[in-house]
């Protein structure tokens, strides 16, 4: 590792941030689709899904909260194409500044960008009547488990973001992503789901995601989900951020 | 002296195939310190190719390069600290102010007093009105005034322009050329690539003309006058040339 890539990681986030900055409609429309969901889902839907006890914003929020993750790391496959498409990501391989840098610095970007878009949809939903019960360290644990699943999901995203040819290539990857949640336990309980689907949506990553955050925010004993979260997260994070190194190294070099 | 420290580009045999194109064939030639080379050539014949392989952004099949006395394949990271590239498009941030541009790279080269280091520049190259703006909103001659502007800080002794002026009308392509000129005469080291032959012939000092991943030829502009029969003395009407008349009506001081 380079001696400066710390200082130029910082630098290169500090430029990121900036384009966040000056177009803030990014933050805005990742969150608004989450947001327009919610309100259906609890407006127009819910009436009709039983959930068991409680109110359904609660229920269905940790599943609106990775939809948000799965919509704004689009833009962060758009913005590493647009580096690579503009000149400026050769420019920066030309000069004497940490390899790696680049793409740590829209890594640690797509981080800050999904929790402001995240802040918003939660602000959202306790207008819409969200209320939890827990604790300070509940939440450290809700926010620790998001940003694992915002940087695996990111550097999923960073793959397409390097390889991508087009424009729309570089951010359709993640409309699968943002579907997943519905073939989860995130907007209706999976007991009613005929077997081959009940067995994919029981078994499948967002579900246990969901149900961690669910029992974290009610207060409740989280289990083994937790466990089977962070597993899962990290599991893809360690997978998605070899093939993208992979993919970095062949376009570099 | 060693040729290493009058060479300040030394290329020899370098090859490169993408798939079964062969871009570079044997590739040779050399430059000297403080001068300006141009590699000639038409679309395809290879130029980006060999520019990329001597800034460290591509490895080369076979065949040696040093810059600036430096491998580019074993010492990249020396190399890095010695050149300057300015690709074929220009490589700014169109968020960012034309200031922020120049600011980011100095800091991205570890120099004291980034701000200071901008506003001499965007001085330099008449952008000072100019600075706190985004770049977005700039001509495509103010863009790659600046591009240039951004591959002058930390005074890399070696600097590489890949077709500078291709799509520039010809009043910022003088601009570009007097910013050329003032380089080499500076001390720096400027290989360009373009596929005008005007440009080549009003800036080089050599001239290399690449053709389908080979250099058929390698002097100066006499040198290479002299392949050809010996001029015939003619007498021919001087008509203004279309390029006179535009630049004596937008009024451009050439």
């Amino acid at each position: 590792m380079s001696k400066h890539f710390f200082g130029d990681t910082a630098v290169l986030l500090g430029r990121s941030l900036r384009h966040i900055a000056r177009s803030p409609d990014t933050i805005i429309t990742t969150a608004i689709m989450p947001i327009a969901m919610m309100l259906m889902f609890v407006y127009v839907f819910g009436g009709a899904i039983r959930t068991g006890s409680g109110s359904y914003v609660n229920y269905m929020l940790p599943g609106i909260l990775l939809i948000t993750v799965a919509s704004g790391i689009a833009y962060t496959a758009y913005r590493l194409f647009m580096d690579m498409q503009g000149g400026i990501f050769e420019r920066f391989q030309s000069m004497p500044t940490a390899r790696s840098s680049v793409l740590w610095a829209h890594v640690l970007t797509s981080l800050v960008a999904n929790l402001i878009s995240l802040a918003v949809v939660m602000l959202v939903a306790l207008l819409m009547g969200f209320r939890s019960g827990a604790g300070v360290l509940a939440w450290l644990s809700v926010a620790g488990i998001l940003v694992l699943f915002t940087l695996a999901l990111t550097w999923i995203a960073v793959i397409p973001g390097l390889s991508a040819r087009t424009m729309e290539g570089a951010s359709a990857f993640s409309y699968p992503l943002i579907f997943l949640p519905f073939l989860s336990s995130a907007f209706v309980p999976t007991d009613t789901m005929p077997g081959p689907v009940r067995w994919f949506a029981e078994n499948q990553p967002v579900t246990s995601v969901v149900n961690a955050v669910r029992a974290l925010f009610a207060g409740q004993p989280v289990g083994t989900d937790l466990w089977v979260a962070l597993a899962w997260c990290a599991g893809i994070l360690v997978v998605a951020y070899g093939f993208a190194m992979n993919t970095y190294r062949r376009k570099i070099s | 002296m060693t040729t290493q420290e009058t060479q300040a580009i030394q290329v020899q045999g370098l090859e490169k195939s993408y798939k079964d194109l062969h871009v570079l064939r044997g590739v040779d030639f050399t430059v000297a310190r403080g001068s300006i080379f141009a590699l000639l050539g038409s679309n395809g014949a290879g130029k980006t190719t060999a520019v990329k392989i001597l800034s460290t952004l591509l490895k080369a099949d076979a065949g040696t390069a040093r810059v600036n006395g430096f491998d580019v394949a074993t010492q990249a990271p020396d190399v890095r600290e010695s050149i300057s590239l300015t690709g074929q498009f220009a490589a700014v941030d169109e968020i960012l102010t034309g200031r922020e541009n120049l600011v980011l790279v100095a800091r991205l080269r570890h120099l004291k007093d980034p701000g200071g280091i901008a506003d001499d520049l965007l001085a330099r190259f008449s952008l000072t009105d100019a600075g706190a703006r985004r770049v977005a909103t700039y001509s495509g001659g103010m863009r790659r005034r600046l591009d240039i502007a951004m591959s002058l800080i930390g005074h890399p002794p070696v600097i590489f322009l890949d077709e500078p002026t291709t799509g520039l009308d010809p009043q910022a392509r003088i601009e570009v050329w007097q910013a050329v000129r003032e380089l080499a005469a500076g001390g720096t080291t400027v290989l360009l690539t373009t596929q005008y032959l005007d440009e080549a012939e009003q800036l080089a000092d050599r001239i290399a003309i690449l053709h389908e991943g080979r250099i058929l030829v390698n002097g100066t502009l006499e040198e290479l006058k002299r392949l050809l029969p010996p001029a015939k003395v003619e007498y021919v009407e001087k008509q203004p040339t279309l390029e006179d008349v535009f630049l004596s009506l937008v009024g451009t001081k050439a």
